[in-house]
């Protein structure tokens, strides 16, 4: 009997190797729609059933929430994806046989995300963030050129790196767990796990939480363990950039913050949320200054991807209902809207024939769509009302000034600066003298303002059962 | 259980170790190559032995795939790909043999340190994790501290055999032994196929100094 949990995992396993072997592009592109289509049509029937628990899946109120995320922006990437790889076809850049490769990847990229959401096992999500990330590393070296390469080498390096720590990190919980839970399956569940949380042995489950926050923190892309991402972004095709940024990094940050409910329930661990406010902080400011000097777009929203991250972290690392309903509704603004910029801003770069800012200007004289996608997805991820980020953000505020008083100056500071950089950067590229051409294909504009206008909507007003739902998976994080 | 057991546990354990400062002290690649071989032979009968004393069959499947592939089948391959590709006989270094061998030292009594709390579980799962975390620190190491791009895979390979000699000293882990084996293989093999290929493909050579002309922004106008 096949349940909508199977089928997340069983649709993108099977279109792998369909996709692999389709020969015509444009029929992959189709497919690849359809399985991804399919995909989220099973994540929303999990939201109307009952939610299954086994040694090896778990459904509850927080994955469920990302496993809708992720399966939307994966559908609608792969609707940009299709027009986008139409035109890297015609110029050359990709031939027909890469196509069948990167489509069959996009497919393992995504049911390995799934795996990792429902995963109730650690070392089974440890499995989906490892197959997510050598997907995704085969896909940032498809263009083949030495900068890809060179991104796609540093990519793998720090990532197998981060993941094999993380791996070492799961085992030492293992450990831990096997003298209270008992040997096998159950003393890797996640649920016995929080369960048995208070009678762990604090001191090695802290030591694990160590190399946890390394690894995994890795594939979050927080400073400084950073290196790998904006490279990785700017290099691979901008669908996958889209990807990375709006979902892989918060597989990993989902991750991350399982461990964290196992340790909030032992009171002699280390204090993660404290660790977690500290990295989030650093990433936070170092990203936003860093967004200075970037001459590459996609570059330039590679690093506010780690600010947004930071942003995040801090969020889940003061705790408490308020600060992890912000988290939450965070993750999905910037989900939703970084997506929508890497969409523009892969319009854009091939109007443009490149990715440097200074080379692109005045999009909006020879394409309105594209600029406005671009600038109203600059604003809103810059959090200036009434786009959702801004709620979020102001919420992330609030609750900083009152558990953390503090840190407050910091994340004001960080915002204004990431505020006047990227500004500067974009403004430019939406207004004035038009330098770019027209294509023959019309982009992809369903994308850009789908996400765009859920991000206003959801900025304007959180439908009840969707603030329930926050809520509940906030308190589920809990403290 | 009796004394004995665990000793042949240290003893195998500790080879590996040795075998890991072994694989950063060498100068030329081949023997790099073979080092590694010898590592992952040694870990395959360290896996062997762990299957015997904690009576999980299962754990000779890994011990087997150990032998065959990281032990024969990878080695083989590299020392093709280094023939073929002309590859310089020397390993290059970023910072010298005896200095990378004292850091070697302090990674080890590092790792000591750091399992320190697992005493109060079980002291002899404490010796093994101590072992690990050491071949793991050693596989980071010499990554870092190569620059050639086959030296620095080897580095990684070892640092997942010290994973495997973590996860197979953990009493009845289940799953993961085996799904993290295949996984080893097959990023053996994509970065074979994939990287060193295109690398050798695109700069004709497979230091990877050569990608360090584009580091950080893109200076050259595309």
């Amino acid at each position: 009997m096949i349940g909508p949990v199977e089928a997340v995992l069983i649709i993108p396993a099977s279109a792998i190797p369909i996709l692999a072997l389709v020969s015509g592009y444009r029929l992959g592109a189709a497919l690849n729609i359809l399985a991804c289509a399919l995909t989220l049509g099973a994540a929303t029937a999990l939201l109307f059933t009952a939610h299954p628990r086994s040694d090896l899946i778990i459904i509850d109120d927080f994955n469920i929430f990302l496993l809708v995320l992720t399966t939307f922006v994966g559908f609608t990437t792969s609707i940009f994806s299709a027009t986008y790889l139409a035109h890297e076809i015609e110029t050359g850049r990709l031939t027909p046989l890469f196509l069948r490769f990167y489509h069959a990847m996009y497919q393992t990229l995504m049911g390995a995300m799934n795996v990792a959401l429902v995963a109730n096992n650690i070392g089974l999500m440890w499995v989906g963030v490892e197959v997510a990330t050598l997907s995704t590393v085969m896909m940032v070296g498809i263009y083949r050129t030495p900068e890809a390469i060179e991104a796609a080498w540093k990519y793998f390096i720090l990532g197998s790196v981060g993941i094999g720590l993380a791996f070492f990190g799961t085992i030492l919980v293992y450990l831990v767990a096997q003298e209270v839970v008992g040997d096998g399956l159950p003393a890797m569940s996640w649920d016995l796990l929080v369960k048995s949380a208070p009678m762990l042995d604090p001191k090695l489950l802290s030591l694990a939480f160590v190399f946890l926050l390394v690894g995994y923190g890795t594939k979050v892309g927080l400073a400084p363990f950073h290196a790998w991402l904006p490279d990785a972004h700017a290099e691979g095709p901008t669908p996958i950039s889209a990807v990375l940024s709006g979902l892989l990094l918060n597989v990993a940050l989902y991750a991350l913050l399982r461990f964290k409910m196992v340790l909030a329930g032992n009171a002699s661990a280390i204090d993660v949320g404290a660790i977690m406010v500290g990295l989030g902080l650093i990433s936070l400011v170092f990203a936003a200054f860093m967004l200075y000097r970037r001459r590459d777009i996609k570059r330039l929203f590679a690093y506010s991807s780690i600010e947004h991250m930071g942003l995040i972290t801090f969020a889940f690392g003061l705790g408490g209902p308020i600060a992890n309903f912000a988290g939450l509704l965070h993750m999905t603004m910037h989900s939703l809207t970084k997506s929508a910029i890497f969409f523009a801003v892969g319009h854009a770069a091939q109007k443009a024939g490149t990715q440097v800012i200074e080379d692109i200007r005045g999009l909006l004289q020879i394409s309105p769509t594209v600029g406005w996608g671009l600038m109203l997805g600059t604003l809103a991820i810059l959090g200036m009302p009434p786009f959702g980020v801004f709620a979020s953000e102001f919420l992330i505020l609030t609750s900083a000034m009152r558990q953390l008083p503090w840190a407050a100056p910091l994340l004001l500071l960080a915002l204004a600066v990431a505020f006047a950089a990227v500004l500067a950067r974009v403004q430019p590229m939406v207004f004035g003298e038009t330098n770019v051409r027209r294509l023959p294909h019309p982009p992809a504009l369903l994308p850009v303002f789908t996400h765009l206008g859920l991000g206003l909507a959801l900025g304007l007003f959180i439908p009840p059962f969707l603030a329930d739902w926050y809520a509940r998976a906030a308190k589920l994080i809990g403290g | 259980m009796s004394r004995l057991w665990f000793d042949v546990a240290h003893l195998l354990a500790g080879g590996i170790l040795v075998l890991s400062f072994a694989l950063i002290y060498q100068d030329r690649i081949a023997a790099v190559v073979n080092v590694f071989a010898l590592q992952a032979i040694a870990l395959s009968l360290s896996v062997a032995w762990q299957a015997l004393v904690q009576d999980a069959p299962h754990l000779m499947v890994t011990a087997a795939i150990a032998l065959l592939v990281k032990g024969f089948v990878i080695p083989t391959a590299l020392h093709q790909i280094i023939r073929r590709m002309e590859i310089h006989r020397e390993v290059e270094e970023v910072i010298g043999s005896g200095l990378t061998m004292l850091t070697g030292l302090g990674l080890v009594a590092l790792s000591i340190l750091l399992v320190q709390p697992v005493g109060e579980v079980s002291i002899y799962v404490r010796e093994d994790l101590a072992f690990a975390l050491a071949v793991i620190l050693l596989g980071l190491l010499m990554m870092i501290t190569r620059r050639n791009a086959v030296t620095q895979v080897v580095g990684f390979m070892s640092l997942e055999n010290g994973l495997v000699l973590a996860a197979t000293g953990a009493k009845g882990m289940p799953l993961v032994v085996e799904i993290s084996v295949a996984f080893s293989i097959l990023i053996a093999f994509i970065v074979f196929g994939i990287f060193v290929f295109r690398i050798r493909e695109r700069f004709d050579t497979v230091d990877v100094r050569a990608l360090d002309r584009f580091r950080g922004e893109r200076r050259d106008v595309s």
